[in-house]
């Protein structure tokens, strides 16, 4: 590992602003376009994922491990986030039937 | 070395690849796989940065975890049903419009910044677990520990949600057995 990333060359900051940027934006698109409660899901994943990655990103070019900690601590609630999303989903599935999203207006009104 | 650039355009590409794919695929099973291509490339840009704890517990937690999680969820239920009615074309070109026009707000005010890169991170060690455990534990102890409780919480809660009617049914025989 070591020996990998000795060779490893500097890339700009900037690429991974907007790479992350990039991606941040897919998982907004998929909630938007999505009716299936499990890919919104999925796509709130990749969300998290791009602020993960700019966090690790910042702290190791400005030499803080406090960022990766925070990193660390995101994808604890992440976890928690995930398990119970997928219960209230299968509770979902369970009384309705159906997964798509628009069947859920009780409370909307 | 020249090429560390091209792994991170390649592992980008195939991140965005696969976050695209996501939103494309039309089975959720599919769209499942897609995410975790994307999961191992954001694995892989860890350890371009020299995060090496945070690339291994990436994968175990995402793509071992998380993965393993959402695949029971739509293989024991059989969810893996097309979907029936996909949203109007109207309604997804604003939906691609408004990510675009985010995206691009977004871009243009990180262009507007200068960053000065302090540091390489190739050279410097904060990423190993060693200095992430000494961090973790003496400066973000009662955080770790209040972590604990945050996922012993979400695990009654999510087992509690899972078989919410069997329990309350329980509950409610019990009440006539001693009551009734």
């Amino acid at each position: 590992m070591q020996t990998i990333t000795q060779n490893i060359q500097v890339i700009p900051l900037n690429y991974y602003l907007y790479f992350c940027t990039a991606l941040f934006c897919i998982g907004v698109i998929g909630v938007l376009i999505k009716r299936n409660a499990l890919v919104i899901l999925m796509s709130i994943e990749l969300m998290i994922n791009s602020i993960n990655l700019l966090l690790a990103a910042f702290s190791a070019y400005s030499n803080d491990p406090s960022g990766q900690i925070f990193v660390f601590f995101i994808m604890v609630v992440a976890a928690a986030e995930v398990a119970i999303g997928l219960a209230i989903i299968v509770v979902i599935f369970r009384s309705t039937n159906s997964l798509d999203i628009d069947v859920l207006n009780k409370l909307r009104w | 070395m020249i090429f560390t650039k091209y792994i991170f355009y390649f592992l980008s590409t195939l991140a965005i690849y696969g976050a695209i794919m996501v939103l494309m695929s039309r089975k959720p099973i599919h769209s499942l796989l897609y995410l975790t291509l994307t999961f191992f490339a954001i694995a892989g840009l860890y350890i371009l940065l020299n995060a090496q704890f945070l690339a291994v517990v990436h994968i175990i937690v995402y793509a071992g975890a998380i993965m393993v999680l959402f695949l029971f969820t739509v293989m024991l239920l059989n969810l893996n049903k097309e979907e029936r009615s996909p949203k109007q074309g109207w309604v997804k070109i604003l939906a691609v419009l408004t990510g675009g026009m985010l995206m691009i707000v977004l871009a243009g005010i990180f262009r507007s910044y200068d960053l000065t890169v302090a540091v390489d991170p190739s050279s410097t060690q904060i990423g190993l677990v060693k200095n992430l455990g000494k961090v973790l534990y003496n400066e973000y102890l009662l955080p770790f520990e209040l972590a604990s409780i945050l996922f012993l919480t979400a695990m009654v809660g999510a087992v509690l949600l899972a078989k919410k009617e069997q329990i309350l049914h329980n509950l409610n025989t019990d009440k006539t057995e001693k009551y009734g």
